[in-house]
């Protein structure tokens, strides 16, 4: 199990730039794979454009509690980038101006930002129609200034959104770290105590599933039906969707599969199971990810590949709607991570 | 022997079967496929009885294949191998149910 980030680790991969070079060059240069440029181009799909904006991701800061396997995000408790409380208004202008329906924080874990409490208040006033935090769980039982969380999430009508790899405490334990699993329970009993998650509830709350290693996520009503059965038998706990991401090869997820060698038979699964009609609907034509520190991405992956919107509109304080509608979306090869059979998104399935 | 008689990378060229005999062939996989769909079976339950009877039939090919689909499941190791006993208990049951005709015969030769 991890206990730190590749940042810190000094690992090649922690820089945005080898990863790019790694996902362009072997199996992609040498044509065994086509690339997704070419892929999507076979059914006419390059460029992918951005359509309407209807959700704002906001990535609060890579710190977390937690080291898990395959995060994205290489996120820790030695990530030190943190998004300020001015970076924070500028968010709220735009989120006050845009015709954005859903506002998506998430981090590292955010709560973890001195300004989160504020920053929720503030948005919530806003008048969103969905308001999303992505909550690991685990930091409501990290610290006593957490345990309020699920009160503070329900007074701001907030939708808690949040990571459970399995329902049993191996495999989630193996991901995530030791202790996660009876963390993340307690956790969720306590959300469902205040109301969270129960059938007919307005305070939604969802469990994202990823899977633990080299494969691909089920089929996300079979495995939404498994999650529920197992932990209301096991732990009497309610939620209302489970929403099944598949991970990317970047970052801690591309370093596991090199340093296991599942690297190329992991891009082969992907390429086989590329569905068109998951490349229609990817959350990229519909979401902007704003960074830490205010820059502008298609989707939170390219923001941890370094890789800006094609815009003139690039970073928060120069948001313009209209210049980037109709942007092309900057792709490489781990986008074929969300198109990969029903497809994937960060509200799990899209095909 | 200078190569091995199975490569893992061959799985992925089964689809090429159809190429020499394409109306049996692409049959084959219609049915395999059909199989597999949620039916009075779940297709979570097909899934741990391919995984037990692949290894019966000691195919390393569908072993590669159906402990990556069971993963994809969420089905435990645990249950993987639960399901692969059972195979191994039919096997073995299998072979030891003929001792009864081993029984039978000694009986009748050397009773």
């Amino acid at each position: 199990m991890a206990t730190k980030s590749l940042k810190k680790l000094g690992n090649n991969l922690a820089q945005s730039n080898k990863q790019l070079e790694i996902l362009s060059n072997g199996i992609f240069k040498s044509g065994k794979l086509p690339t997704f440029k070419d892929k999507i181009s076979e059914t006419s799909q390059f460029p992918i454009k951005a359509k309407k904006l209807e959700i704002l991701q906001i990535n609060v800061g890579y710190m977390c509690n937690q080291v898990c396997d395959h995060c994205h995000v290489d996120a820790g408790p030695d990530r030190k980038e943190i998004m300020t409380r001015d970076t924070m208004r500028q968010c709220l202008e735009v989120i006050k101006n845009s015709g954005a329906h859903t506002l998506d924080l998430t981090g590292g874990a955010p709560e973890m930002n001195p300004d989160f409490r504020w920053f929720v208040e503030e948005a919530s006033k806003v008048g969103i129609t969905d308001f999303i935090v992505r909550s690991n769980l685990t930091i409501i039982r990290a610290n006593k200034k957490y345990y309020d969380l699920p009160e503070f999430f329900k007074k701001h009508n907030v939708h808690v959104v949040s990571s459970m790899p399995h329902w049993t405490r191996g495999k989630t334990d193996k991901q995530r770290g030791d202790g996660v699993f009876d963390k993340s329970i307690k956790a969720l009993q306590e959300l469902n105590a205040v109301g969270y998650g129960m059938p007919g509830s307005d305070l939604r709350l969802d469990l994202v599933y990823n899977p633990s290693g080299a494969f691909l996520p089920g089929d996300q009503v079979a495995m939404e039906k498994d999650f529920k059965k197992a932990l209301m038998d096991d732990f009497g706990i309610e939620f209302h969707n489970l929403f099944a991401i598949t991970n990317l090869p970047i970052a801690r997820f591309l370093d596991y599969l090199i340093a296991s060698e599942n690297y190329e038979d992991y891009m082969y699964s992907l390429v086989e199971a590329y569905n068109p009609a998951a490349v229609e609907n990817v959350m990229c034509t519909n979401t902007l990810s704003i960074s830490w520190d205010g820059y502008l991405f298609d989707c939170d992956f390219n923001q941890m590949l370094e890789l800006p919107v094609n815009s003139k509109s690039r970073h928060i304080s120069e948001f313009n709607e209209e210049l980037l509608e109709g942007r092309n979306i900057v792709i490489s090869q781990h986008c074929y991570g969300c198109t990969a059979g029903a497809g994937s998104s960060c509200q799990g399935v899209v095909a | 022997m200078s190569k091995p008689y199975y490569d893992a990378a061959d799985l992925r060229k089964f689809g090429k079967i159809t190429e020499w005999s394409e109306e049996l062939g692409t049959k084959f996989f219609d049915y395999y496929g059909k199989v597999f769909e949620e039916g009075a079976l779940t297709a979570r339950e097909k899934s741990l009885i391919a995984l037990a009877v692949a290894h019966t039939e000691q195919c390393p090919y569908c072993i590669d294949a159906y402990t990556k689909d069971t993963l994809q499941r969420g089905i435990t190791k645990e249950q993987m191998m639960e399901a692969i006993h059972v195979g191994a208990a039919i096997k073995s049951g299998a072979t030891l149910v003929h001792g009864v005709q081993m029984m039978n015969k000694v009986n009748k030769l050397d009773g």
